[in-house]
C-alpha cells in the first residue's frame, strides 16, 4: 500500500538532490538543471497530496509552477546566451563583480 | 500490486536519473538524464490520478523546456567536460544530506504514528482504511464545500481540471499566461540579434567600463 | 443662538490664525486693529448671548460634533451658555478687547507686535473653551491652552538675560515663564486625577449628569475629588502653596498681566468651584479648608504688598489676595458672590494694570515707585483711572469693590467663622493701605523722578479712551448687585444671610469702610505729604526682621529653592551621570555596537561569489528545517 507519506519521502530525496546540484554545480546551465529537479520534486509532492485530500489545488498549484517554471526558463536562458557572449563562459567563479 | 512495483521502479528511476544530471561533467548528459527523468515524473502524475498535470508535464517539461535547453546548448560548447572546482565537497553534501534526513525524518514520522495508531485501530477493530478515511475525509469534505475535489464519479480529470481552473482560478490563470507572454518576449529580445550590444548602454560606455576592469 | 454662541467662541480663534499668518513679519498696526475688531465682535455676541440668558432664564447647549467616542467614554464637542459661563464670558471678552485695543498702544515699539496678537487672541481662544465647555474633559482642554499661552506671554521676551535674584526676585521673562509652567503642571496633575475620579465613579464627565450622580456618591470618593478638583484650581489660582508664580509672571509684558494674570486666567480656579459647586457643596470640611485657605492667602498676599517696591508686584499681590476673597466665598457657600467679585475684580483690577502699564512705558520700564512720585500732573488721564481703581480695590462706596467685599465679609460673619470675618476685615484695611501707599507714591509726594533723569509722558489718546469701558464698569458694577443675583441664582444656589446678620449688615459694612479709610488715611500721612513731612525711607524700619520677613515673600521662594529645586538638580545630575549615561545610554550603545561589530565580522561574507551565496542561503534554509522538525517532535 502506497501512502502520501512515500510520495512526499521520494519527494524530499530529490529535492535533497536538487539541493546538492545547485550548491555543488558552479556552472550555470547546470544550476539551472538543478533548479528544474528541486521544482520538479515539489511538483510531485503537490500532485500527491491533492490526491490523497481529494483536492484540486494542489494541482492547479503545480500547473502554476509548471508555468513560471517555463517562463523562468525562457529568460534565464537569454540570460545565459547574453553573459556567455560577453564572458565567454558559464563559471559562476567567473562572476565575481559584486565582491563586498 | 502493480501500483507499489510501478511507484518503487518510477522512484528509484527517477532518483538514479537526477543523480547522473547533478553529478555528470558532461552536459548533454545531464540534460538527457533530466528528460528521461521528467517522463518518469509524469508517470507519478498518472499514478496519482492527475492526468492532466501528467500530460501538460510531458508536453512543457518534455517537450517545450527540454528543446529549449537543446537549443540553448549550441550556443555553448556542449560537447567538452565542464571543468569545475568544487571545493567544498563535504559541506555541499554534509547540507543535501542533513536536509534529505530532516524532510524524510519528517515525512516518515506519520507512518510511525500511523503503525502506532493501527495498532490501537486494531484494538478498537478499526481498520487501516476506515482510519485514514476519517482522518482525511475531513480535508475531503472542505474540497467538497468548494467544489474542488479531484477525482469525481463521472467525470474525467481534464474536465474537473478545466472547470475550476476557468472558474476560481480564472484570474491567477490570466496573470500565468501574460507572464509567458512577458517571459517570451524577454526571451526573444535577450536571444535576439544584436546581442553584441548592450542592452542599456551605449557600446563606448561599456568599453570605458571594460577598460576600467582591465587596468584592474 | 447657535451661530452666536460660535462666533464668540471662534472670533478670537480666527483673529490668532489671522495675527499668526504675519507672526514673523515686521509689526503692522493694523493687525492689532483687525485683532481687536474680532475680539469686539466676539464681545457683542457674549452680550448678546447674555442679553437672551437674562431675558429667556434658559441656558444655551450646542452641541459642535463628537469628539471622543472609546468605549463607554463619549465626549462630545459641546458648549453650554448659562447664566455662569455668559458671566465669564462677558468679562473675558471685555477685558480682552480692552487689553487687545490697549496693547496696540502699548506694544507699538516692539518688532513682534504681530506675534503678540496672536499669542493674545490664541489665548482668549482657550479662555473662552474653558469657561464654555459643558464637560471636564473640555474644561480641561481650555485650562491647558490658557497655560501655555501664558507660558508664550510670559516668556514672550524671551531673549531677555538670566539675572540674579537679588537683581530681580524673578530671574528673567523664560524664567519666570517655566515657574508658571510647571507650578501649573504640578496642580494640573491634581486636577487630572480629580476628573479621573470622576470618571471612574460617575461614568460621563458631562457637567449635568455628573452632578445628577452625586448623591449615589460615597462621601470618600466626593472628598477626594473636590481636593484633587481644588489642587487643580490652586496652581491656576496661584493660592500657596503655589502661589510663587503669579508675582514673577510679571515680567511679561503688562497687556499680559492686566489680561491673563489679574481679570481672567488666575479666575479659572474660581471658576472650577463655581461651576463644581454641587460637588463642593456636598463636602463642607473640603469647603471650609478652601474658605480658610482662602483667607489666608488673602491676608498672606495683603502682608507681602505692604513692603513691595515693584508696581506691577504689588498689584500682582493684590490679585493673589482678591483671589483669597473669592476662594472664602465660594468655600463658604457663597457661590454667585465668589463669582461677583470675580467680575468685579476683574474690572477694576485689569484697570489698575493698564494704568501700571502706562507708568511704566512713561518712565521707560521702570517699576520702582520708589524713583516716582508727583507723576499726577503729567499723566492726568492715568491718575484717574488708577486712584479709581484703587478706591474700588480698597473697597469704599459706591465703587465695584465695596459690593462685592462687603457681601463676602458679610458672609464670612454669617456663617460664624469669626476668626475669618476679622481676618478678613483686617486685609480689607491692608488692602486700602498698600493700594493707596502704591498710589502716593507714584503720584503724589515729592517728585523724585526728574532727578532720575526721566521725563514721563502721557500715553496715547485712544489708549486712554480704549480704557474707559472698565473704568465705568469699575465704578458702577456694584450698584446692579440685586439684579445681578436674581439673574444669576437661577442656576447657583441662592445664599440668604441669616436674620441675624441681615439686622447688622449696615454696621458689618461700616466696620468695613473705617478700616479701608483708616488704611487710606495711615498711607496719605505717611506717603503723600510733601515738603518737611515727605516720605523718606527709614533704614531702621527696613532692617527689622518684619520688613524682612515680607520683602523676601516670608522666604517661600527661597525655600523652594533651597529645599525643592536644588536636591531635584541634584538628584537629576546622579539620574543623568549614573543612571541614564551609564545604563540606559550603554545598553543602547552595546545594542549598537553588537550590531556593527557583527555587521563587520560577517562582511566577509560577501564574496561576490554567486556560489558561496547559495552555499549559506542553503545553511540557512537547513537550519530552519532542523530548528522546525525539533519544534514538531517537542510539539
Amino acid at each position: 500500500m502506497i501512502g502520501l507519506s512515500h510520495y512526499l519521502i521520494v519527494s524530499a530525496i530529490i529535492f535533497s538532490i536538487g539541493l546538492v546540484g545547485v550548491l555543488r554545480r558552479r556552472n550555470l546551465l547546470m544550476l539551472f538543471f538543478a533548479t528544474e529537479v528541486m521544482l520538479n520534486a515539489v511538483n510531485i509532492a503537490f500532485a500527491a497530496i491533492s490526491h490523497y485530500y481529494n483536492d484540486l489545488t494542489g494541482q492547479m498549484f503545480a500547473f502554476f509552477i509548471i508555468a513560471i517554471a517555463a517562463s523562468e526558463v525562457a529568460v534565464g536562458l537569454g540570460i545565459l546566451i547574453v553573459l556567455f557572449k560577453k564572458h565567454g563562459s558559464l563559471d559562476l567563479d567567473d562572476l565575481a563583480s559584486m565582491r563586498g | 500490486m502493480y501500483e507499489i512495483v510501478a511507484f518503487y521502479l518510477f522512484s528509484a528511476l527517477t532518483i538514479g536519473l537526477f543523480l547522473v544530471t547533478v553529478m555528470s561533467k558532461n552536459i548533454l548528459y545531464a540534460m538527457t538524464s533530466l528528460a528521461a527523468a521528467m517522463v518518469l515524473i509524469s508517470g507519478f502524475f498518472f499514478m496519482l490520478g492527475a492526468d492532466f498535470l501528467g500530460v501538460v508535464q510531458l508536453i512543457v517539461y518534455v517537450g517545450a523546456i527540454m528543446a529549449l535547453y537543446s537549443f540553448a546548448m549550441m550556443f555553448f560548447d556542449a560537447t567538452r567536460d565542464i571543468k569545475e572546482k568544487n571545493t567544498s565537497n563535504a559541506l555541499v553534501f554534509l547540507l543535501g544530506g542533513l536536509s534529505a534526513l530532516v524532510l524524510v525524518l519528517m515525512f516518515a514520522a506519520p507512518i510511525m504514528s500511523d503503525n502506532l495508531n493501527t495498532a490501537n485501530m486494531l484494538i478498537n477493530g478499526m481498520s487501516y482504511s476506515e482510519f485514514i478515511d476519517g482522518n482525511i475525509s475531513k480535508y475531503a469534505q472542505y474540497a467538497l464545500d468548494n467544489g474542488i475535489q479531484a477525482s469525481v464519479e463521472g467525470i474525467g480529470n481534464a474536465q474537473s481540471v478545466g472547470v475550476i481552473l476557468f472558474t476560481k482560478y480564472l484570474v491567477p490563470f490570466e496573470v500565468a499566461a501574460v507572464m509567458l507572454l512577458v517571459a517570451m518576449i524577454a526571451g526573444i529580445i535577450l536571444a535576439g540579434k544584436k546581442m553584441d550590444n548592450s542592452l542599456t548602454k551605449d557600446a563606448s560606455i561599456d568599453d570605458e567600463i571594460l577598460v576600467v576592469k582591465d587596468e584592474k | 443662538m447657535e451661530n452666536l454662541v460660535y462666533i464668540a467662541l471662534f472670533a478670537p480663534f480666527v483673529s490668532s490664525l489671522f495675527a499668526a499668518l504675519f507672526g514673523m513679519t515686521e509689526r503692522k498696526i493694523w493687525i492689532g486693529v483687525v485683532a481687536s475688531m474680532l475680539l469686539a465682535t466676539s464681545l457683542v455676541a457674549s452680550i448678546t448671548l447674555a442679553y437672551t440668558v437674562y431675558t429667556t432664564g434658559n441656558a444655551i447647549h450646542v452641541t459642535m460634533m463628537d469628539w471622543i467616542n472609546a468605549g463607554d467614554l463619549n465626549i462630545p464637542f459641546g458648549f453650554v451658555v448659562d447664566q455662569v459661563s455668559v458671566t465669564m464670558m462677558t468679562v473675558v471678552t471685555l477685558v480682552s478687547t480692552v487689553v487687545h485695543i490697549y496693547a496696540i498702544g502699548y506694544m507699538d515699539h516692539d518688532k513682534s507686535f504681530n506675534r503678540f496678537f496672536s499669542y493674545l487672541s490664541a489665548f482668549v481662544f482657550s479662555m473662552m473653551i474653558l469657561v464654555m465647555s459643558d464637560n471636564f474633559a473640555g474644561l480641561f482642554i481650555g485650562w491647558e491652552g490658557v497655560g501655555v499661552c501664558s507660558w508664550l506671554l510670559i516668556g514672550f521676551w524671551y531673549h531677555k538675560p538670566d539675572v540674579s535674584k537679588e537683581e530681580n526676585p524673578s530671574v528673567s521673562p523664560s524664567w519666570a515663564a517655566n515657574e508658571a509652567f510647571i507650578m501649573n503642571r504640578i496642580a494640573d496633575l491634581g486636577m487630572l486625577v480629580g476628573i479621573f475620579v470622576i470618571y471612574w465613579n460617575t461614568g460621563s464627565l458631562q457637567y449635568d449628569e455628573v452632578f445628577a450622580q452625586l448623591p449615589y456618591l460615597s462621601e470618600s470618593v466626593l472628598t477626594i475629588a473636590a481636593i484633587t478638583l481644588f489642587i487643580g484650581a490652586m496652581g491656576k489660582s496661584a493660592q500657596f502653596p503655589l502661589h510663587t508664580w503669579l508675582t514673577d509672571a510679571m515680567e511679561g509684558p503688562t497687556p499680559v498681566s492686566a489680561l491673563i494674570h489679574a481679570a481672567t486666567m488666575v479666575t479659572a480656579g474660581v471658576f472650577l468651584v463655581i461651576r463644581a459647586n454641587p460637588l463642593f457643596a456636598a463636602v463642607p470640611d473640603v469647603s471650609f479648608f478652601i474658605a480658610s485657605l482662602g483667607t489666608f492667602v488673602a491676608f498672606y498676599a495683603a502682608s507681602m504688598a505692604l513692603v513691595e517696591r515693584d508696581l506691577k508686584r504689588i498689584i500682582a499681590y493684590s490679585t493673589l489676595s482678591q483671589l483669597g476673597y473669592m476662594f472664602a466665598a465660594a468655600g463658604l457657600g457663597a457661590y454667585w458672590i465668589a463669582l461677583f467679585h470675580l467680575a468685579a475684580h476683574a474690572f477694576f483690577k485689569a484697570l489698575l494694570f493698564l494704568g501700571a502699564g502706562n507708568v511704566m512705558h512713561a518712565m521707560h520700564d521702570e517699576l520702582d515707585i520708589f524713583k516716582m512720585g508727583d507723576l499726577r500732573k503729567k499723566m492726568k488721564g492715568t491718575w484717574i483711572y488708577m486712584t479709581l481703581a484703587s478706591v474700588a480695590l480698597a473697597g469704599l462706596p459706591p465703587l465695584a469693590g465695596f459690593w462685592s467685599k462687603d457681601a463676602i465679609i458679610e458672609t464670612a460673619f454669617n456663617e460664624h467663622t469669626y476668626f475669618l470675618w476679622i481676618m478678613l476685615v483686617i486685609t480689607a484695611g491692608m488692602t486700602a493701605f498698600y493700594s493707596f501707599r502704591q498710589i502716593f507714591l507714584t503720584f503724589h509726594g515729592e517728585d523724585r523722578h526728574t532727578a532720575l533723569g526721566f521725563h514721563p509722558h502721557e500715553m496715547y489718546t485712544f489708549v486712554l479712551v480704549a480704557m474707559s469701558p472698565l473704568a465705568v464698569l469699575a465704578t458702577i458694577t456694584g450698584w446692579f448687585m440685586k439684579e445681578y443675583e436674581a439673574f444669576i441664582t437661577k442656576l447657583l444656589p441662592q445664599y440668604e444671610m441669616s436674620e441675624h446678620t441681615h439686622h447688622l449688615a449696615s454696621y458689618l459694612g461700616l466696620i468695613v469702610i473705617f478700616f479701608a479709610l483708616s488704611g487710606i488715611a495711615i498711607a496719605y500721612l505717611k506717603y503723600a505729604r510733601t515738603g518737611d513731612k515727605a516720605w523718606k525711607r527709614d533704614e531702621k524700619i527696613e532692617s527689622s526682621f518684619l520688613y524682612k520677613l515680607l520683602k523676601n515673600q516670608y522666604f517661600v521662594p527661597k525655600f523652594y529653592e533651597e529645599f525643592i529645586t536644588k536636591p531635584y538638580m541634584m538628584a537629576s545630575e546622579v539620574f543623568w551621570t549614573k543612571v541614564d549615561l551609564k545604563i540606559v545610554d550603554a545598553t543602547v550603545d552595546n545594542i549598537a555596537k553588537f550590531f556593527y561589530t557583527s555587521g563587520d565580522k560577517t562582511r566577509s561574507m560577501q564574496t561576490g561569489n554567486l556560489s558561496n551565496y547559495l552555499n549559506w542561503m542553503a545553511v540557512g534554509g537547513v537550519m530552519l528545517l532542523v530548528i522546525a522538525a525539533i519544534s514538531a517532535m517537542i510539539g
